[in-house]
């Protein structure tokens, strides 16, 4: 034992935001919007639970700006369970990301489903000593959320509607986008990779009115050869290294019932977030109970007809369609 | 030790991949013949030779271990004292027979004479990586404490193996050991082989 060596640990390393997020999988993350609907979860079976002021159903009927959750809502759900608490922040809103590390929140969620704050950019998450999940809809919004530093990634559905198709299509966008780049040469992802970082570029030649080069600083402090050369990277350990999403990836937006839970884990996701779900249903307890199995149990049909018994109404949903396109959630983010 | 060893691991929830994965390393790099597999039905606990109670919410794996049988089957053996058990985080907080809060989502499978209390230090943010020293290491070890649990105090035959500054964070009795940090998530495989040789 070398008992000279002064110990220093580290804190907010990326094995440390990557393991957190391994620790939720195979687990169901709850929207709670007070201590009791918290307890509930916990009670339940929660991985965790996600604190805000509304449920995305309510946030989609109110209308106007939604913002992070008042922070003393927030306090008061951590104060109310042990597992752990997570909670939102507009997408680019970077203040509302520090004062959610501030008060202690174990993982923050840079969410579409509040109104997004900057028009240009994401948050630079790899400023945080806290993990940050992010939502995509397709591979080239994740690996762009990854490459900021996101942990963990989860579809984005379309929130607030009791409506699994677009969680469905999110999950299928991503893992046939994986199977394509298996097959891809390096030219091939080369080029997939340039067209991932389109959004930087445009951002950045709509910001100053010129051409990006190679030097053109596009996010932070990264300019358009690191951040290019960087997805590439990613990809490229996407085809060889992971043969999967490099990070956790849970479904979210839409997932209503013990079903819906179930045929996202056999579509490959490692876990669920259930918004409006759960509190917006005839009997919250039982059915976020009913979850939580049917994510443990995904691939038992027997034990999922079972605990789909007698849950009482689900949440109302909403066709996709009759939802006007500039109040889709799922479009926001860049 | 048998000659080919079968190791479970409880699937229930958590970071069930990592373990297989580290434990499949691990015995390919020590040139043992065994396997891995993951343990969702009670009747799987009688197939195996070492079983490993993986990090997770503990609440949670306490939840689905009593709602599927397992936690009846993981009892009976931890009371024949014969199946060697790893539990690392939330596996070490089920392993106890005391917590500091007591509360009711978890029911502990008292395993070991140790009192633990439940993220100790903290949340995600005061979450941390660390070298320590361990009993019967040569070199320190990267440790990784992930909202992680102590061991507040041990009894009996419970032995302490490591600690981080005053607080105990792996331990052992018999067949059984317990760490409250994560060695799934590290290339270090010397307490793999150290779960091995209990076998």
């Amino acid at each position: 034992m070398n008992k000279s060596k002064i110990i220093v640990p580290k804190y907010g390393t990326e094995k440390l935001k990557k393991g957190f997020a391994k620790m939720q999988k195979g687990g169901v993350v709850m929207d709670v919007t007070n201590a009791e609907q918290a307890r509930i979860a916990e009670d339940s079976g929660a991985v965790a639970v996600m604190a805000l002021e509304r449920v995305p159903a309510d946030i989609r009927a109110h209308g106007g700006v939604a913002r992070m959750a008042d922070p003393h809502i927030i306090e008061k759900i951590i104060d109310s369970v042990s597992i752990p608490v997570m909670a939102k922040a507009r997408i680019g809103h970077f203040a509302e990301a520090q004062a959610l590390e501030a008060i202690g929140v174990d993982m923050i969620d840079e969410s579409e489903v509040l109104t997004p704050a900057d028009p240009f950019y994401h948050i630079d998450k790899r400023k945080f000593t806290i993990p940050f999940v992010c939502g995509c809809r397709n591979l080239g919004e994740a690996v762009r959320r990854i490459w900021e530093g996101a942990a963990m990634i989860r579809t984005k559905g379309e929130a607030g509607t009791g409506n699994i198709i677009e969680a469905i299509r999110h999950q299928r966008m991503v893992t046939t986008m994986i199977k394509r780049i298996e097959k891809m040469k390096n030219d091939e992802i080369q080029k997939l990779s340039q067209d991932y970082c389109k959004s930087y570029v445009n951002s950045v030649e709509v910001l100053t009115g010129k051409k990006v080069n190679d030097k053109t600083i596009v996010f932070e402090n990264y300019n358009y050869f690191t951040v290019k050369n960087d997805i590439f990277k990613i990809l490229k350990d996407i085809k060889e290294v992971y043969h999967r999403m490099p990070v956790v990836n849970f479904a979210a937006g839409g997932i209503a019932t013990p079903a819906d839970a179930a045929i996202m884990m056999q579509l490959g996701s490692d876990g669920v977030f259930v918004g409006s779900g759960i509190f917006k249903s005839a009997n919250p307890s039982k059915r976020a109970k009913a979850i939580v199995e049917a994510v443990a149990n995904y691939n038992k049909p027997d034990v999922i007809a079972e605990i789909s018994k007698n849950l009482g109404d689900a949440m109302t949903g909403i066709e996709i369609e009759n939802i006007p396109k500039e109040q889709l959630l799922q479009e926001r983010g860049w | 030790m048998v000659n080919k060893i079968l190791i479970g691991i409880v699937g229930v929830q958590g970071a069930i991949s990592e373990h297989i994965n580290s434990m499949k390393n691990a015995l390919y790099k020590l040139n043992i013949k065994g396997d891995i597999i993951v343990i969702k039905d009670s009747f799987q606990i009688d197939e195996i030779d070492a079983l490993i109670i993986p990090g997770g919410e503990s609440t949670t794996i306490s939840n689905i271990l009593q709602k599927s049988g397992l936690y009846n089957e993981i009892f009976k053996k931890i009371k024949e004292k014969n199946l060697p058990i790893m539990g690392t985080c939330a596996g070490c907080v089920l392993l106890a027979s005391e917590l500091v809060e007591d509360i009711k989502e978890i029911k502990l499978l008292y395993a070991m004479n140790m009192k633990v209390k439940r993220n100790a230090y903290g949340g995600q943010r005061e979450s941390f990586e660390c070298d320590i020293d361990i009993k019967g290491f040569k070199k320190q070890y990267n440790a990784i404490f992930i909202r992680a649990p102590i061991i507040q105090k041990v009894w009996g035959d419970c032995e302490i193996i490591a600690k981080f500054e005053d607080d105990i964070i792996m331990a052992r009795q018999g067949k059984f050991l317990a760490l409250s940090f994560h060695p799934e998530l590290t290339d270090d495989i010397r307490i793999q082989k150290y779960f091995i040789d209990m076998i």
